[in-house]
C-alpha cells in the first residue's frame, strides 16, 4: 500500500490553503482521493434524492400550487402556480385532461428514501466530523474567503477552466463552500421543511411548523430548497465533466485516480 | 501497515453483526410493542415501518395544533366525493333522523346511535387543520362526540387493537390504532365552524382525525367496528386507501 493514511482525499490543493499539508503529488499510478465511506455515502444519497426528486415532483403534480402560512387550497390565491397539468380534477389547471394518481407510490417511495437519505447523511456527518473529513477538506481557510481568492476561483469555473495538477486532490474555495451549503443548510432545511408538513410530527413539536411561519410556508419551502438542490446537482455534474469526468468518476466509485490523467498539464 | 486493514476489518465485521441483530431485536421489539404497520410488508414496508414506529414513539400522546378564531379559513375546501347513493338522499331528505352508527366488534355491549343520540353525546371542540395528501390545507373548528366516549360507552374489550369506520358509501373505510382511537382530539364529528356539519363536508357524520391526512378522515360514518386483527377486511392493508396502493398511516 502506498499510504496507511485512513483518509486519502486529503492532496495538494493550490488554492486551498487549508489542504496543503504533504504538497508533492506522488508518482503512484492511481492515488487515493476518496475514503470509502464518501464514496459510499456519495452514491446512497445521489440515489436517494433521485428517488425523492422523481416521487416529490409526481406528488407537486396533485396539487401544483404553493401558498404561503398555514393554509392553502383550490379557494385561495396561491403564491405561485406552476401552471403544470394536475393529478386531480379538482385543480383549475386549465388543461383539458387530468394525469393518473401516482401519489401512492409517490408517497410510500417519497418517505422510504427519506428516511435513506437521512441514514447515510446522519452517517456522513457523523465520519466527516470524527474523521477530520470536514476540517480537512470542506472547510476552507481563512485566506481563501477573501472577495479576490473568491471571485478567482468563480472566474476559473465561468471559464469552464479545466483544474491544474493540484486542485485534482482537493477542492477549491468555491466548491468547498457549495458542498458546505448543500450539507449544513439545505439538506437540514429540507428535512426541517419536510417535517414541519408532517401533523403528526408537528403535533410532538409544533415549532417545526410555527418557526417557519405556517404549513404551506414550510411546503413552499420544501420546493424552493428542491429547485436549489436541483441546481447544485446540474452545476455539480457538469464540474465533473469540465474537470475530467473519466477520473473524477474512477476517483468517486473505485476512490483512486490517476494523477496524469484528465488534468490540464 | 497491515494492523490497520486487520483492525479495520474485525471493526467492520463487528460493526455488521451488530447491525444485524440490533435490526432483528428492534424488529421483535416492534412487532411486540405494536409499531408495524398493517402495509409494513413489501417493497416499501421498512421505510413505512421506520415512519409510523417513529411517529409513534414520539407523538403517541401529542395534540395536533390547534388555531384561534382567526385562523379558521373563510372558504375552506370540502373536496369532492363519489356521487351520494339514494340511500344517502333518503336519509338526507328526513333531516338524517334515521342516519344510524352501528358499533361492533369486540365489545361488551354492541349499539347502534342515531344521529341525535350522539349529538347528545359530551362534546369536545377543536380548531384544527385539515390538510391532504395532495398538500392543501384548511382550518375549521369542529365539534363531535370523543371516539374514546363510544368505545368506553359499547365497552370495549382489553384486546382491542384497531377501530375500522367505515362511510355510507360504498368501499369507503379506514382504520386506525388504538394511541388515535383514544386520542383526545379523534372525535365522531357532527359540527363544523358552529353549524351542524355541511354534507360536502362529511355530514352528518365524519371521523375526525387531526393528526392524520384527509383521507383517514372518512365522511358519512354509518359503522365502527372493533378489532384486533386487520386481515379480515378487505385486503388486510387496513382501509381503502392502503388496499389501493396509499400508506395505511397518514401522520405524515
Amino acid at each position: 500500500m502506498s499510504t496507511s493514511l485512513p483518509i486519502a482525499d486529503r492532496g495538494a490543493g493550490e488554492l486551498s490553503a487549508s489542504a496543503k499539508l504533504g504538497s508533492a503529488v506522488p508518482a503512484a499510478a492511481h492515488k487515493k482521493r476518496h475514503s470509502a465511506v464518501v464514496r459510499v455515502t456519495h452514491w446512497i444519497t445521489t440515489l436517494a434524492f433521485l428517488a425523492l426528486l422523481v416521487s416529490g415532483g409526481e406528488i407537486v403534480l396533485s396539487h401544483p400550487r404553493f401558498y404561503w402560512g398555514e393554509t392553502g387550497n383550490v379557494n385561495e390565491r396561491p403564491l405561485l402556480n406552476l401552471h403544470l397539468p394536475s393529478s386531480r380534477d379538482t385543480v383549475p389547471t386549465g388543461y383539458g385532461y387530468v394525469l393518473p394518481d401516482q401519489n401512492g407510490w409517490s408517497r410510500y417511495l417519497h418517505f422510504q428514501a427519506a428516511w435513506l437519505a437521512v441514514g447515510t447523511g446522519l452517517l456522513y456527518a457523523l465520519y466527516g466530523f470524527l474523521a477530520g473529513h470536514f476540517r480537512r477538506n470542506l472547510f476552507p481557510a481563512a485566506s481563501d474567503l477573501s472577495g479576490k481568492q473568491l471571485s478567482g476561483s468563480l472566474l476559473r469555473r465561468l471559464r469552464f477552466e479545466r483544474p491544474g495538477k493540484e486542485e485534482a486532490w482537493s477542492y477549491n474555495p468555491l466548491q468547498r463552500l457549495a458542498y458546505l451549503a448543500v450539507i449544513f443548510v439545505l439538506f437540514p432545511l429540507m428535512i426541517w421543511t419536510g417535517l414541519a408538513m408532517s401533523m403528526g410530527f408537528t403535533s410532538a413539536f409544533p415549532l417545526t411548523a410555527r418557526l417557519l411561519g405556517g404549513q404551506q410556508t414550510a411546503r413552499s419551502l420544501h420546493f424552493l430548497v428542491t429547485i436549489l438542490l436541483v441546481l447544485f446537482l446540474l452545476i455539480h455534474v457538469v464540474m465533473v465533466f469540465v474537470a475530467g469526468f473519466r477520473n473524477r468518476m474512477r476517483a468517486m466509485i473505485t476512490g483512486r485516480a490517476n494523477p496524469t490523467d484528465g488534468v490540464k498539464s | 501497515m497491515s494492523h490497520i486493514p486487520r483492525r479495520r476489518f474485525v471493526t467492520t465485521g463487528l460493526a455488521a453483526v451488530a447491525g444485524a441483530s440490533g435490526i432483528a431485536v428492534a424488529a421483535k421489539v416492534a412487532q411486540h410493542r405494536g409499531l408495524i404497520p398493517p402495509d409494513g410488508g413489501g417493497l416499501y414496508g421498512p421505510g413505512e415501518t421506520l415512519t409510523y414506529a417513529a411517529q409513534r414513539l414520539l407523538t403517541r400522546h401529542s395534540m395536533a395544533r390547534e388555531f384561534s378564531r382567526s385562523e379558521i379559513s373563510g372558504n375552506p375546501f370540502a373536496n369532492e366525493v363519489d356521487p351520494l347513493g339514494d340511500q344517502f338522499k333518503q336519509l338526507q331528505s328526513a333531516g338524517f333522523v334515521d342516519w344510524r352508527v352501528t358499533v361492533d366488534g369486540m365489545a361488551l355491549r354492541p349499539a347502534s346511535f342515531s344521529v341525535g343520540e350522539i349529538r347528545s353525546f359530551p362534546s369536545s371542540t377543536q380548531i384544527t387543520m385539515i390538510g391532504c395528501e395532495e398538500g392543501w390545507t384548511y382550518i375549521a373548528e369542529w365539534t363531535g362526540a370523543p371516539l374514546s366516549y363510544i368505545l368506553d360507552r359499547v365497552g370495549a374489550l382489553p384486546q382491542v387493537r384497531y377501530v375500522v369506520y367505515r362511510s355510507i358509501q360504498p368501499d369507503w373505510w379506514e382504520s386506525i390504532d388504538m394511541a388515535d382511537a383514544l386520542h383526545p382530539q379523534t372525535l365522531l364529528a357532527h359540527g363544523m365552524n358552529g353549524k351542524e356539519l355541511p354534507v360536502p363536508f362529511g355530514g352528518p357524520l365524519r371521523l375526525r382525525l387531526p393528526r392524520q391526512l384527509g383521507y383517514k378522515n372518512v365522511k358519512y360514518i354509518t359503522r365502527l367496528t372493533l378489532t384486533d386483527n386487520l386481515k379480515p377486511f378487505g385486503k388486510g392493508r387496513g382501509g381503502a386507501a392502503s388496499d389501493s396502493g396509499y400508506a395505511w398511516y397518514a401522520g405524515i
